[in-house]
Formats: structure tokens, sequence, C-alpha cells
């Protein structure tokens, strides 16, 4: 099936490079990490070498700051519920952005559940919170604030370093849901002042079902699935080595690519928006330039996303997602594009493009025909 | 293998869209959805002999909601207008080979649509009064109703 896939953010294939490296430890370097023997020594460096990469990539302290989980919606919940479960006695009110993943969102609707409060920090029309909302909502009893790095679905980066500030001035914590981000941009848990860190396997080309959060040394949380003492004790179970150690080498290489690849990506990215909003009532969402380097997302009038990505998929073959809610599970409009304040029949007509290693600039001319030929058959099609 | 999407009849409907278009002068018209719940469908006939002579659709909606308008605009082509009011929404879903479960209800409109055209054409005849239509012409839904979905 050879198209053009513009769809990273929802998956990204696995590096061959890393495939290879991680192929050895479900077949002759097999062996449970927690075991004595020669075989558990192999995984357990395996496993170590794997924490001290990744640690690498996100400028942590120690590989000790890496607790691995089976991926990122596993350490979101670890690191929202195990810090408001493990620090209630300083208070029992949250705080997170409304732009946030559902696996940070619903978390925090079920803590609400058990007696927090949860209150929900607005963006503006380009996704970038509101640092003064932040200010006056971040006051007495707030344990924990939690804001995404970048957003899937639009692209936007937030001022991180910023939160952090106004979050840890009035000594409280701060947890970043860094999946859309890292590997992608340059993140520094230390500079950036982030508490807790998510991040995912597959979104850094690694195998998917794995994740790992990031715990700053002196940062208290509780775990929220009980059994053996691995991963600290915040995150038993024996540890899928296969696919942690291609996370490790996913991480290792990410770090080393990220500069130059970024700013190839960031030049056909550049490239693909300035085309694609030349078609009619076509609009940007999102950031104009605070935005991931690989992420390009749109929305049209008249005409609606999943036809959008259906047609994009069958008639040119190339894949793309939609923030629409007729392509979703519980068909409402995507909250990230309600919050940005679009209507809803603004929301329906959304469509996303993001770049990932196989991609080029070459193939941009095909893209740009295909999306102006998927919104003219459908505008002709349409009553509106 | 179980089935994942939507069927390839349905697909078909969508990439191949059959009776396009705007009819001119309709003999009938129905408007039914809301482009707030992301679907909006408009049928066109044209009546002969109490027949449904010709037929037209335009759709705003997803990749069922084009499918459905299509297929119910080939399946009333030819039939007697009682006939073709008989068309029921799963009528339409069984003739595409089914569609997914969540879009049985918010995309699922073309009956709708049909019926209302024909009753609309029933109304200009003096065949029924406006106020016996089951189908209300235009939009229906606000923002913030459910929009039609279970």
């Amino acid at each position: 099936m050879c198209g053009i896939y513009l769809d990273h953010q929802s998956c990204c294939p696995v590096d061959p490079r890393v495939e290879e490296f991680a192929r050895h430890f479900s077949g002759k370097d097999f062996g449970n990490p927690s075991a004595l023997h020669s075989r558990g020594l192999t995984a357990k460096a395996a496993l170590e070498e794997a924490r001290a990469r990744v640690a690498e990539l996100i400028g942590a302290e120690s590989p000790e700051s890496i607790i691995f989980t089976g991926g990122a919606t596993q350490a979101n919940n670890l690191a929202i519920r195990g810090a408001a479960l493990r620090n209630s006695a300083k208070g029992k009110r949250l705080l997170a952005s409304q732009i946030e993943h559902i696996s940070v969102l619903n978390p925090h609707k079920d803590l609400k559940k058990g007696g927090f409060e949860l209150n929900l920090i607005p963006v503006d029309s380009t996704g970038q919170i509101d640092l003064s909302s932040l200010e006056r909502l971040a006051d007495k009893g707030t344990v924990l604030t939690s804001i995404m790095y970048a957003n899937a679905e639009i692209g936007t980066v937030q001022p991180i370093r910023e939160a952090s500030e106004i979050v840890h001035e009035k000594g409280q914590m701060l947890h970043v849901d860094g999946t859309a981000a890292a590997g992608k941009i340059a993140v520094d848990v230390q500079k950036d002042g982030i508490d807790l860190f998510t991040l995912s396997s597959n979104d850094i080309y690694g195998p998917q079902g794995a994740g790992a959060l990031y715990v700053r040394p002196g940062v208290r949380i509780q775990p929220v699935l009980f059994g053996g003492g691995q991963e600290r004790g915040l995150l038993p179970g024996t540890e899928n080595i296969c696919a942690l150690a291609g996370f490790g080498e996913a991480a290792r290489l990410a770090r080393l690519e990220m500069a130059g690849e970024s700013m190839r990506l960031r030049t056909i990215r550049d490239a693909l928006i300035e085309e694609i909003l030349k078609i009619d009532e076509a609009r940007l969402t999102g950031h104009p330039s605070q935005r991931l380097p690989h992420h390009a997302s749109f929305r049209f009038s008249r005409i609606e996303g999943e036809s959008i990505l259906l047609t994009m998929d069958a008639m040119f073959n190339i894949q793309v997602s939609t923030g629409s809610a007729c392509s979703s599970r519980t068909l409402e409009p995507s909250h990230v594009l309600l919050a940005i304040g679009l209507r809803h029949e603004e929301a329906h007509g959304s469509m996303i493009m993001t770049l990932g290693r196989q991609n080029s600039m070459d193939q941009v001319p095909a893209i740009v025909s295909a999306t102006e030929k998927t919104v003219e058959r459908l505008r002709a099609l349409s009553p509106l | 293998m179980a089935q994942v999407g939507y069927s390839k009849k349905v697909m078909d409907h969508f990439m191949n869209p059959r009776n396009v278009g705007v009819i001119e002068a309709p003999d009938g018209y129905g408007k039914v959805g809301n482009p707030v719940c992301g679907d909006l469908m408009e049928i066109f006939i044209k009546v002969k002999e109490d027949k449904v002579e010709d037929i037209k659709f335009r759709t705003f909606g997803c990749g069922s909601a084009i499918a459905v308008s299509s297929m119910v605009t080939e399946m009333a082509k030819g039939k007697s207008l009682e006939e073709a009011i008989k068309i029921t929404r799963k009528d339409v879903a069984d003739e595409l080979d089914g569609l997914p479960p969540q879009k049985m209800h918010c995309s699922n409109l073309g009956a709708d649509a049909l019926h209302a055209a024909i009753e609309d054409y029933w109304i200009k005849t003096g065949k029924i009064r406006p106020e016996d239509a089951k189908h209300k012409q235009g939009q229906e839904g606000e923002e913030g109703e459910s929009c039609g979905n279970l």
C-alpha cells in the first residue's frame, strides 16, 4: 500500500532501526528483569539502558526519575490519580486546561466523584492557555495542575515555563502531558519546571504499548495499580522488555535527529499550509507560529470532516485525521475545536495532517491537489 | 472477518453518489437535518402520473449521510408515490448492507427527506393539508440538543 500517510499524531510506524534493535528481546535475549540469573540480568540491563535514553531525551535529573508504563494513558492516570490521592491532605482542588487529552480529563472527572473539585483553564482562539486565568484559578487548596506541552489536534504549543512559574510560586505541582511534543520539539523537564511529564513510545516511532512518566525527585505520588515492586512500586507488573527496549532506542534516535528532522518537517509543513490556505474558505486551526513543526490543521466551511477523510483515503490514498463529530465514537465534535471558540458547524469541517519521517517535500503538490479536489467534490454535493 | 467501518455498498454510494444535483422548479422538495449536527439533506422530486419520475439530492454530512441520500434516491426513482413513502430508514440501511450502529440515527435521514418531498408535493396538489404532514420542512435540532444521536 503505497500512499501518503499524514496521521502521525494517531500512530507512527515503528522505525525499522528500532524494530531491529527491539526484536532481540522477544527472541534470543528474552528474560524477566526481576530474575537474578544471567537471562534476568540481560533483560534488566536492557531495561535500564532504555530508562537512561528516555531520561536523556527530556533532560531528566537521572534515569531513576523515569517510571515505565504501558503507554501515555497509563502515565496520565498514574500522574493525576497518583498525585491527587497522595497529596490530598494539602487540598482537593485540581486544574486542567480545557483542551487536555481525554486520558487526562477522564481521570480528573473520576476524581471529582471522589470529592475533588475540578476547574478548567480556558484557552484563546489559537489554543493557548490564558495565564491570567491560571493565576486566578491556582489558589489555595489546588494540589495539581495539568497542562499539555502541545496539542495533537491543533498543534498549539503551550507557554509551559510561564505556567510553571505561576504554579510553583504557589507551591503547587505541575503535570505536563508531553505525548505530542516529546521528540518533536526540545523539552527539558528541569529548565521547563515540570514535576510530572507523560510521554509515549509510539509517538516517537517506538513500539506501541509503552510509555513513561517522569517524576521529579522529591515529588510524591502513589500507585494506582498494586502488585510486585516493579517501577519503584508505582507501576507493578512484569516489564514489556521488547517494547521498552524499543522505546529506549526510539528516544536515542529522536534525541540525535530531532533538530534536523524538525527543521525538515517545518519546511514541508509551511509549504502545505501556504498552499492549502489558498483554497476558498480554508482556515488554519491552532496557533500560526507556536505550533508543532510537523503539524498542519485546517477547517473548511460547508463540508464535513469524515467525508474529507474518506475521500482523501479512497480516492487519493492519503491518510489524514479529523476532529469532526461524525468520526468520533461519541458523535460529539472535538472538545478542543469547541474550546478554541468554533461553532459546531465549523468544527465539523476539520482536517488534520501530521507529517513524519517518511514524508518529503516532493509529496506536497499531490497532497495539495488531492485536498483541492476533495473539497471541490464535497462542496458540489453540499446544499450549504 | 468481522466487518470494520463501512460496507462496500456504502463506500460505493459515497464515492459514486447517484442522482446528485438540483431539479429546477421541483414538484416536491424536502429538507431535513441541521448543519450544527453535521448532517443536512435536501431531496427534489419530479412527479409524473403519481410516480417519482426524477429525483435529485444534495447532502452536507459524513460518509454514511451521503451514501444514504444516494441510495434512497435510487430506491425511490420510478416508484409510485404510495410505494416510495413506505421506504423506511431501515430499508435504506438494509439496502446498503447495514450502517455502523452509531450512524443509524444521526446520518440515516434519507427516508425522512424523501417523505418530506412527497408530502410537499401532496400539500401543493391538495391531497393532504399542511398540518397533516408528518415531516416538518427545514432544520431541526438546535445546538445543545441531542442532534438525534442516542
